[in-house]
């Protein structure tokens, strides 16, 4: 079932090619059979279904309010994750507790599956901390921001897992344009070399920045792996079901001791790269729409609404949930106490260092003298 | 190379009679690892002092590891892991692809996961290649973690000039990395200091650039039994003065402190007596010493083999500006390479790194400045 086209696929064109993906989920809601992916869902109860929508949901009410903060000038930045729920929760939904997640700076569904804290995310991209996570507790890396260089570190953590002989499994987390850059490839050389227990998520959302995924590749990015010798899936990121069954496959075998794997996620930014950027300089309103016409979280509610999984009350109160984690996300961001200056020399090393120290010192000093100053 | 051939041992001590023959001077390419015992003092080459460093740190910390090219199945580039894949096996002593980012990217990512890598770039000039993931992988992943994914990589190789190899395989990083919050920076000169550093650099918590010499591998030091034992650790952070004087200080680091130790004995032949000041750390800089030095001698060299502009002399010239201005009795001046790509051809090589000769002329010139000068022109 892995995938294996042979032949070059795409020209400049439109992105948005989902021809040759596998899924389990038409975009109307309606459930397609898939023989070999069927049986790694088959055990998904109506709690975990619920439990995969509410994410969700809660996702992306959290990147919602992430948008809306930084346009009210609460926060410096904001890379919107809109329209990218299933790859994301589908896949950590997968995830054991001990397995660590190397993100980009997107995957806020990732964090917020594994844990992390309404405060945390405010804390970080607002600037009022170093780190607004607890990563030993969420098994999670901060978020990387320089592209690809996630998927090194998540190979070097498999391989020491791998030598400690423990059956955790690292999870890269990057998008189409990621895999153009160097670091992405040595790590899928060392990755089939060493047979390290990671698994590369690639969601592809079609634009990086400005720049179509056709400029990044002419051939489908799941194509890339068994050329490594990964073997590779390419999935309908809108659909939660196949994101979850792919990733269980994925880690499955990493946890055996098979090795890397790849998925590709294909998917869709519904919004701009960052605050920063305005995608209507770039793609049409047509694309967007036609996108819209795919959402994750419409078709998923489509189908657990079908099933009896999901009724009105059920969604009242997922509805209820998504406003109570707004509201706390706001008040994490607005509350958020900037921190005392001289905390700047802190955690540059490991251990205590001379030289900081001292500098730190004179700092305080230089700062007391202005409490005087200010106490008059 | 010429220059090289021309030197003596180690500090400038006459090769002693070892087993009724004189010890021949052996070539850095030729060399295997002889091991030199007399009844004076032992005798270390800078290549061994590093492989039992190595030995000694894996054999004490399982989760001690090295990955590099050739340091497998070939012994190591330079040899300097000679019988470590033999003794320790392929999941600790790890063969990679030609791939610097690679595997310094997957040495970070180790060090998250609890183990601590000793990375191996062939020379640090391939090190460029892998510079993303020194810098903001590495060293500021504590910082941005709020202390929480602290990084204990040792990333080690030759670096700055050998002999010879030309433009794209001679440079100098000390300025380089030193520039960066976050990196503790090594330079190693003798056996006793390869020892002691690295052992070091491999115990601490934080990412450690560890700068070796390759013409300086095959240097013999004499060592003591406290260098020799498995516990010998040298502090990060803490100068060396190899020579004491009291009318120049000479600082330099690497091969150049054999340089300087030359300079000062042909020196004090004309009744100059400088003070050598072995650097052992270029970040964090031991300001204390280099200072408290100038602040006895009132004058300053510094010399180095990089390129001249933004390189470490000039930090150590500012430090002393910044904290010793009022002892100086003539300006600070450093010693560099020249301000060229490495030139290949032999003789032009010569001319590009600084040699003792230069570093006698600029000690004199410090000590006869004894009024002021008058402005250029």
């Amino acid at each position: 079932m892995t995938y294996t086209q042979t032949t070059p696929d795409h020209d400049a064109g439109t992105p948005g090619d989902v021809g040759d993906v596998v899924r389990l989920l038409e975009p109307d809601g309606s459930r397609l059979a898939d023989a070999e992916l069927d049986p790694w869902i088959a055990d998904l109860s109506p709690h975990e279904l619920r439990a995969l929508h509410r994410d969700m949901v809660l996702t992306r009410r959290l990147d919602a309010e992430g948008v809306a903060l930084q346009r009210q000038g609460q926060l410096a930045l904001w890379a919107p994750c809109r329209g990218q729920e299933a790859v994301q929760i589908g896949t950590a939904h997968a995830l054991a507790p001990g397995d660590f997640v190397f993100p980009s700076y997107r995957e806020h569904g990732v964090l917020l599956a594994r844990g992390a804290r309404p405060e945390g995310f405010m804390l970080a991209w607002r600037g009022e901390e170093h780190s607004g996570y607890d990563h030993t507790t969420i098994n999670a890396a901060p978020p990387q921001i320089i592209i690809g260089a996630q998927t090194l570190h998540a190979t070097g953590w498999a391989m020491g897992a791998q030598r400690d002989g423990s059956d955790d499994v690292a999870v890269a987390y990057f998008g189409d344009g990621a895999t153009s850059q160097g670091d992405v490839n040595e790590a899928m050389v060392f990755a089939s070399t060493f047979r390290a227990p990671v698994v590369f998520v690639c969601s592809n959302n079609q634009w990086a920045i400005s720049e179509p995924v056709t400029v990044q590749t002419k051939y489908p990015l799941a194509g890339r792996a068994p050329g490594f010798g990964i073997p590779s899936l390419r999935i309908d990121g809108n659909d939660v079901l196949a994101c979850v069954a792919a990733m269980r496959w994925a880690l499955d075998r990493a946890r055996r001791g098979d090795g890397p794997a790849f998925l590709e996620a294909v998917t869709y930014r519904m919004g701009p790269h960052t605050t920063s950027d305005d995608p209507t300089r770039y793609r049409t309103d047509d694309e967007v729409e036609r996108w819209a016409r795919r959402d994750p979280i419409a078709r998923f509610e489509a189908y657990l609404c079908a099933e009896g999984v999901l009724d009105d009350s059920a969604l009242a109160e997922v509805a209820a949930a998504a406003d109570a984690l707004a509201a706390e996300v706001r008040a994490a961001c607005i509350g958020a106490t900037t921190r005392a200056p001289e905390t700047v020399f802190d955690h540059v090393y490991a251990e205590s260092h001379a030289p900081l120290a001292q500098q730190r010192a004179e700092y305080v000093e230089y700062l007391a003298g202005f409490a005087a100053e200010e106490a008059r | 190379m010429l220059g090289l051939m021309r030197r003596k041992l180690g500090s400038g001590d006459v090769p002693a009679l070892i087993g009724g023959q004189v010890l021949q001077r052996i070539s850095p390419a030729t060399s295997v690892l002889p091991r030199f015992f007399s009844s004076a003092a032992k005798e270390m080459m800078v290549r061994e002092a590093l492989n039992s460093a190595l030995d000694e740190e894996m054999s004490a910390d399982p989760k001690v590891f090295l990955m590099g090219e050739e340091v497998g199945e070939y012994q190591g580039a330079y040899k300097i892991s000679k019988g470590l894949l033999e003794k320790y096996g392929p999941d600790r002593v790890l063969d990679t692809p030609i791939t610097e980012a690679g595997f310094a990217g997957i040495g970070v990512g180790a060090a998250y996961h609890g183990l601590k890598p000793v990375v191996e770039f062939m020379t640090f000039n391939f090190s460029m290649q892998a510079i993303d993931h020194i810098i903001n992988s590495a060293a500021k992943s504590n910082y941005m973690s709020a202390g929480q994914l602290s990084v204990p990589i040792v990333f080690r190789g030759p670096n700055g000039a050998a002999a010879g190899v030309g433009a794209q395989h001679s440079q100098c990083y000390a300025a380089w990395y030193a520039h960066v919050p976050g990196l503790k920076v090594l330079s190693p000169y003798s056996s006793e200091d390869a020892r002691g550093l690295l052992k070091a650099a491999i115990r601490d918590p934080d990412p450690v650039v560890f700068l070796e010499n390759e013409l300086l591998y095959g240097e013999s030091f004499p060592v003591s039994a406290e260098v020799l034992d498995s516990s010998f650790c040298v502090p990060i952070g803490k100068a060396k003065i190899e020579r004491e004087g009291k009318d120049v200080t000479i600082t330099a680091f690497s091969k150049m402190v054999g340089f300087a130790l030359k300079a000062a004995e042909i020196l004090s032949k004309e009744g100059i007596s400088a003070e050598v000041i072995n650097l052992r750390s270029i970040r964090p800089l031991d300001r204390a010493t280099i200072n408290a030095s100038v602040r006895k001698t009132n004058r300053l060299v510094t010399v180095e083999e990089g390129f001249p502009q933004h390189g470490v002399g000039a930090e150590i010239c500012m430090s002393v500006v910044e904290e010793s201005f009022e002892y100086l009795d003539a300006p600070v001046e450093r010693i560099a390479g020249a301000d060229v790509p490495m030139p290949y051809a032999p003789n032009l090589e010569r001319m590009a790194v600084p040699q003792v000769e230069d570093i006698v002329r600029a000690a004199k010139r410090a000590c006869y400045r004894s009024v002021p000068l008058a402005a250029a022109a």
